[in-house]
Parts: structure tokens; C-alpha cells; sequence
């Protein structure tokens, strides 16, 4: 198959606040204004647009993306929008890879927003029906109790205490203190997190990444473009995704298989056959801090059960050997859904361009990898970027 | 966020706004109404409940017993075929002791999700059949609860059901264990 290559050439992000005065349409705009002007276009230069947003349910809004196309430059372009749960803010880049490789279009944008707030009392409302209608959602069931059930199986498959995951939310919350779009940037202990509210045990409150509003914004250009904008362009150099079965209750809880083939898939094409060796850093999405070991694994970057072992070893640290969420994540930074999700691929290319200031990964890394996953415990979407 | 960009833009509300007038916003409570068919599987599998049984249905090409039954296994992608009587029976997969409901406010009492594989339905490929449900007749605590827990379902009395999960009240702990393997 033949691809043209695709460079990410600019990036644009709005603070994650727990609540925004803006719209999603005024985010939306802010992070592509940024985005654009970060790599000297205009909307006039950009042929298509790929947007992501999570459920029409969080705004009330059906159509969410369309809705807010005006401030996502969507207008009057070939425009598509995405939405696979958590996996949204990297599969829309995913979707944005292939208008560009294809040929098709020589310039993509790719926005994400989330504006969770909205949905009242709480955002959970929204993610209720994610539950089968016949056989779970008699039992009243609310979204931890996935993400507590799978935690639980994977502490219980390899042995795992509560001390060895809580130290990634001390990690990403540090990682998150030099972000200026951060939310949640503080320091804080293991003991905080293991003394938190329970909420669905294993899962406190502390384990758990924040509720937000926000909106991020990339710049595709294709390889001939991407040279004339920028002597820095930053290549996406393999992309994958995977889906399992409904069924979840079907499947080995302990292990995100749906990561590993999505991550194989990418693997493949970017021509990495040692990734522990080929990757410099890592994204992995993290809505709960088990999740950020849990893919660490699935990509393939750590033995099964051994992810835990690296953090404690500090290998996961800004300046350790596997730099891992160095932008604080979704833990410290904040989890507009699709938004965040985005972040993950923005903070790779800010770092392989060595503009991430105080939170610049040592080394002059040249390949780095984001990850996300989602819908009903089912997706994994991966996009590895590269220097030359 | 790039060091090339000095400021981001952003305005972080706090609850108070809201409450204090401090914001205009609209507010708006939906009514949506849904009638769920249960379909073919999931309503033989309802009907069984009713009857007090738990039915599985075999793929006639990887002989997995599936559960939650359905029309095609998604392994194969060949349409299933047998029904099967399983003795509804199994041990607890995972679970978790949850203290807040959907919208974060505390339970007095806590409830136990679990994820059950039943006995009969494990598979030669793929995780071990199963579904969600609740735990009963066991303290809320992480040491009353393990992971591999052999449990069976209390029914709901016959005349009280209505062809649906929660035909099934709970699953509790086998006590005695008849066959200690």
C-alpha cells in the first residue's frame, strides 16, 4: 500500500478546568487558533477536518462536533467526526493520518473537545447507558464499577497492593505541576492516595482523573507541505487500532489485549520490532492510575505485571529511562474525554520538538508514543510520532 | 502546552457562579423513553430465568457455551445452535465494593458487582462465559469477598418473576462445598 507521509506541524491547546466559562464552540476555537497560528496558517490553508467529541449525551447537544464546527474551522471543508469512548482524542488524529496519506487532502485539522461539565448532577449520568439495557442496567450500575472490577482483577492476577499503582497518581500529579494547562499539578503521597475516599473498592477518589471541560487542536500537513511550513516536523510514523467483543464480561479482565494488537498494528508500520529499545516516550491514557500500568503492558513496554516494578523503580519518572506521561497525564492535567486524549499526542510532539519547557524529557528523544482506549473496555487506538 | 506559547486561554468557574447568579445558563431536563426488544437469544435466555434456569447456547464450531447467549458466536462467526442447562453455579471472576451511586452520593449500604463465570461455561478459547450481577449474604468487605469465590444464584420466588436479570436476586457463597475440588 502506498502513503504519502503525514507530519504533525502544529498543536494548540485551552486550560482543562473543571468548569469552563467558554462553549465547546469558544474552545474549539481557542485551541485551533493556537494550533494554526503555532505553525503560520490560516483556515484558508487547511483543505479538511477531522473532529473528535464524546458522547452527545455529556452536552445535550446531538451532532456535538457539527454543532460546534464553526469554532473548529469545520465549515465548508470535508469535515468527520469520531467518537470511540476514551480511545476519541486518538483515533480523530488516526482519521486526520489517513485523509492526509491517502492523498486526498495535503492539510488536516484535528480538534477535540470535551465539555463535561454540563451534564448535571454528574457527568456518570451520561456514561449510564454504556451498561446493556436488558441484562445490566436493572442491576444500577455505575461506570466505576467497570474500571474497579477490572483493577481488582488485575491486582489479584499478578499480586499487586494498592501502594505499587497509587505511586503513577503521585507521578503524573507531579509530572502535571509544570503544565500550565494543568488541573490538578500538586504534589502529593502515596499515603493521600491510599487514604482517600473509597468509591468502588479498589478504585479512591485519588485513583480517579478529574471530571473537566477543555479543547486541543494539531495541525496535519503532508510531507511536502509539512517541509515548507517547518524545519521541525514531527512524522507520524505508525498508527493502529483494535476492537474487542461487547461481551465484556466474557473476556480476561487482567490484560488489555485490544491495546497490544492496536499497538502491534502501529508497531508494524513505523518499522519498530524492539519497542521497548525504539520508543523514548510514552502517553499511555490513564483515566485511573491502574490504567496507565495496564497499558504500559498492552503496548507491549512492560511485562505482564511488571509495569507497577518499573514505577517504583522511578524508569517511569520525567527523567528516568521511559519517560511515561510526562505531561502529567489525565491524572494531573485533566480528562476533557476526547480533549485529553488529544493532549497525549501534542505533548509527544512538544517534546520531540524540545519545546516542553520545564517538562522537557531529557535526551533529545526522537520517537514517542500515545495511547488511548475506551468505549466499553473495548478499543485501543495508538500513534507513534518520530524525529528524523 | 509549548514554551513558545506564554498563555493559554481558559476561564475556570466554580459551582458558587452558579449558584449565585454569577452565570447565565440554560437549564433543560431531558424525557427520553425507550422500549427494549429483548431479542431472540436474551429473550430465551429471560424466559429460562423466569423458570428459574440458566441457559447457554453452544457454537457448533468452537463448542464454546456461550454466556450471555447469543445468535452468532463472534469468534467464529458461525450462527449457534444448541441450548444448554447450566447448573448455575460458578465462582466470582472479579468484583468490586462499590459505596457511591452514578451521581457520587454515599450508599448507606454498600453493594458488591461481581463478574460471574459460570460453571459450564468456560471456554477452550476466549475469557469464560458469564455476566454481571450482584453479590449477597456476604459482608461488604475485601476480605469476606475474593476473587475465585464458588457462589450460586437465590432466586427471586417463582410466582414474583418477571422474565428478567433480576429473576436472579443475587448470588451468594456456597457454604458447604459438595465437591472440594
Amino acid at each position: 500500500m502506498k502513503m504519502r507521509r503525514v507530519a504533525v506541524v502544529g498543536a494548540g491547546m485551552t486550560k482543562f478546568v473543571r468548569r469552563a466559562l467558554e462553549t465547546a464552540d469558544e474552545l474549539s476555537w481557542q485551541a485551533t487558533k493556537m494550533a494554526l497560528d503555532s505553525c503560520g496558517l490560516t483556515l484558508d490553508d487547511i483543505d479538511a477536518v477531522a473532529s473528535g467529541t464524546a458522547p452527545d449525551a455529556f452536552d445535550g447537544v446531538h451532532m456535538n462536533s457539527e454543532y460546534l464546527c464553526p469554532g473548529s474551522g469545520g465549515w465548508n471543508k470535508p469535515f468527520i467526526r469520531c467518537y470511540v469512548g476514551g480511545g476519541t482524542g486518538v483515533m480523530a488524529v488516526i482519521h486526520g493520518w489517513y485523509h492526509v496519506a491517502s492523498g486526498l487532502f495535503d492539510t488536516c485539522l484535528v480538534v477535540c473537545e470535551e465539555k463535561m461539565s454540563s451534564c448535571q448532577p454528574h457527568p456518570q449520568g451520561a456514561f449510564l447507558t454504556i451498561f446493556d439495557h436488558t441484562l445490566e442496567r436493572p442491576l444500577g450500575p455505575n461506570l466505576l464499577w467497570i474500571f474497579a472490577m477490572e483493577m481488582n482483577a488485575y491486582m489479584q492476577r499478578y499480586g499487586l497492593s494498592h501502594r505499587d499503582i497509587a505511586l503513577v497518581t503521585v507521578k503524573n500529579r507531579r509530572n502535571a505541576k509544570d503544565h500550565p494547562c494543568a488541573l490538578l499539578g500538586e504534589d502529593i503521597t502515596v499515603d493521600d492516595v491510599l487514604n482517600s475516599e473509597v468509591m468502588a473498592w479498589p478504585v479512591r477518589r485519588l485513583d480517579v482523573s478529574p471530571i473537566s471541560d477543555g479543547a486541543v487542536a494539531i495541525v496535519l500537513a503532508s510531507d511536502k507541505v509539512a517541509h515548507r511550513l517547518t524545519d521541525k516536523p514531527v512524522w507520524i510514523e505508525g498508527v493502529g487500532w483494535s476492537l474487542e467483543t461487547a461481551y465484556w464480561t466474557n473476556r480476561d479482565l487482567s490484560y488489555p489485549q485490544q491495546v497490544e494488537e492496536a499497538a502491534r498494528m502501529a508497531y508494524q508500520m513505523a518499522g519498530i520490532t524492539e519497542p521497548r529499545k525504539q520508543i523514548h516516550i510514552v502517553e499511555p491514557y490513564d483515566p485511573f492510575d491502574y490504567k496507565e500500568l495496564h497499558h504500559l503492558e498492552g503496548l507491549l513496554l512492560a511485562d505482564k505485571g511488571k509495569a507497577p516494578e518499573m514505577t517504583a523503580l522511578g524508569i517511569t519518572r520525567r527523567d528516568g529511562d521511559l519517560p511515561v506521561c510526562p505531561s502529567g497525564g489525565l491524572l494531573g492535567v485533566g480528562n476533557p474525554i476526547a480533549a485529553a486524549g488529544l493532549m497525549k499526542v501534542a505533548e509527544i510532539f512538544w517534546q520531540l520538538r524540545g519545546e516542553a519547557g520545564a517538562r522537557q524529557v531529557p535526551g533529545n528523544p526522537k520517537r514517542g508514543l500515545a495511547q488511548a482506549w475506551g468505549d466499553l473496555m473495548q478499543v485501543g487506538t495508538v500513534v507513534i510520532l518520530g524525529v528524523a | 502546552m509549548s514554551e513558545r506559547i506564554p498563555t493559554y486561554p481558559g476561564t475556570p468557574l466554580k459551582e458558587r457562579d452558579f449558584a449565585d447568579g454569577r452565570v447565565l445558563h440554560t437549564w433543560w431536563v431531558p424525557k427520553a423513553d425507550y422500549a427494549w426488544d429483548a431479542g431472540v437469544a436474551i429473550g430465551k435466555f429471560l424466559a429460562g430465568l423466569k423458570e428459574g434456569r440458566i441457559l447457554g447456547i453452544t457454537c457448533p464450531q468452537c463448542h464454546r457455551v456461550l454466556v450471555p447467549p447469543r445468535m452468532v458466536c463472534e469468534h467464529c462467526f458461525v450462527p449457534t445452535s444448541r441450548w444448554v442447562e447450566l447448573p448455575g453455579t460458578g465462582r466470582v471472576k472479579t468484583f468490586s465494593i462499590c459505596t457511591v451511586r452514578w451521581d457520587m452520593e454515599r450508599l448507606e449500604v454498600p453493594i458488591i458487582p461481581a463478574v460471574i463465570a459460570l460453571d459450564g461455561a468456560e471456554a477452550p478459547t476466549g475469557g469464560g462465559g458469564g455476566f454481571m450481577h450482584l453479590l449477597g449474604e456476604v459482608e461488604p468487605t475485601p476480605e469476606a469477598v475474593r476473587i475465585g469465590m464458588r457462589v450460586e444464584p437465590v432466586w427471586r420466588p417463582a410466582a414474583e418473576r418477571t422474565a428478567a436479570i433480576t429473576d436472579i436476586l443475587y448470588f451468594r457463597p456456597i457454604k458447604v462445598s459438595i465437591n472440594s475440588t
